[in-house]
């Protein structure tokens, strides 16, 4: 399992320097060393976070967005109306409940379509794994600046230390 | 077009935007969706105006996200009222971050004009007073435009977050649709915007 703080800490090397998102449990610890670091802006909704994400993008930064997939439903028509067709890219930590059919009712469905859902969309994506960290994250950073349109990673429980581990 | 009770001495958002639009230079103008971006295009196209053609209700956000990131410069948002009832979350975030550089102005004539004047409920839902209650710092309705431009002069002097929220008229300008394509908007702004 990795820490939240080198989870923060290699997203931060990458450059990635404005944090906004909602949170999910899974979320938990990566949120706390954000904020322990003074790093993260919280929204209410998860298309607001994209939101202001595309303006910090505008303005300079290198932005992330923490959701849970649920999210992803929400900010649907920002990623493609604005992000997709803007060219604005960033980064989507996207909590995966719902995976394997094992999760409580409400994820079930969008945690079986997910990866098939950002196809569609054409948004590339990858899931998080300890072994693979390194290569992960700079997978995201050179998919953020290459393609210029939002990349997700996947984090799955269990992966990053959540507040209760 | 139907007039409503309050109407009758109404500026159009054409007009009250042009009157804005003398009053600001080189600020990053953050535009709604639908007419209100086609009307700010026709008026003064400048590289700070960022035109948006769909995510309906995200402007503030992305003036936010741009007011974050550059707290030493003022940013403006145009919006309509549709658009703020459909983002109006966006008000709590903006009223409790309490950015000093956010001007969000509204240009509310009561309807989704951009596709045929449907009724919004901005006629009973006042949305500077919810602006206010989210924690916006100042709020401001004004209903013509000698009001318009002394309140505005007068936003721009203080620290925000500030709502304007402006009467207009269902009149819609012809203008065309936004003729820059998206990605080239996005590089244009960046740039302008830049330091
Ligand atoms: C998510 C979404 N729903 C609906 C629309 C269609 N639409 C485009 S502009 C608009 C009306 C916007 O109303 P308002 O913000 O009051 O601006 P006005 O046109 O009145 O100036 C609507 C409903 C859209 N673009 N996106
Ligand atoms: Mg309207």
């Amino acid at each position: 399992m990795m820490d939240s703080d080198v989870f923060v800490q290699s997203l931060q090397d990458l450059g990635v320097n404005f944090f906004t998102g909602v949170p999910d449990s899974i979320l938990g610890g990566i949120i706390a060393e954000l904020m322990n670091r003074r790093l993260y802006t919280p929204a209410v909704r998860e298309d607001e976070a994209v939101g202001m994400a595309a303006g910090a993008y505008m303005a300079g930064k290198m932005p992330a967005v923490l959701m849970q997939n649920s999210g992803l439903g929400t900010s649907l028509n920002t990623l493609i109306s604005l992000n997709v067709i803007y060219r604005q890219p960033c980064i989507l930590i996207v909590s995966w409940r719902g995976q394997g059919g094992k999760d409580a009712p409400e994820h079930l469905v969008m945690g079986e379509v997910m990866p098939q859902f950002l196809d569609t969309m054409k948004i590339p994506h990858r899931t998080l794994t300890e072994k693979t960290a390194a290569e992960d994250f700079r997978w995201v950073a050179d998919t953020f600046k290459k393609q210029q349109i939002p990349v997700a990673l996947f984090i799955t429980k269990g992966v990053v230390k959540g507040l209760h581990p | 077009m139907t007039m409503r009770p309050e109407q009758g001495t109404l500026i159009s958002r054409a007009q009250a935007m042009a009157a804005l639009l003398e009053l600001l230079t080189d600020q990053p103008v953050v535009v709604c969706n639908g007419f209100p971006s086609r009307e700010a295009q026709k008026i003064a196209d400048r590289p700070t105006h960022f035109y948006m053609i769909g995510s309906m209700g995200n402007a503030p956000a992305i003036a936010l996200g741009v007011a974050l990131a550059k707290p030493n410069k003022q940013v403006v948002t145009f919006d309509g009222d549709g658009n703020v009832l459909m983002g109006m979350g966006t008000l709590a975030t903006v009223g409790a971050l309490k950015p000093k550089n956010f001007i969000h102005v509204v240009f509310d004539n009561e309807v989704y004009g951009t596709t045929g004047n449907q009724p919004t409920i901005s006629n009973v839902v006042p949305l500077e007073k919810v602006a206010k209650a989210a924690g916006y710092v100042n709020t401001v309705r004004v209903l013509d435009r000698d009001d318009l431009v002394y309140e505005f002069q007068d936003l721009l002097k203080k620290d925000g977050p500030s709502m304007l929220l402006i009467k207009v008229n269902e009149f819609q300008e012809e203008a065309e649709r936004i003729l820059l394509d998206p990605p080239d908007l996005t590089k244009r702004f960046m740039n302008a915007i830049k330091g």
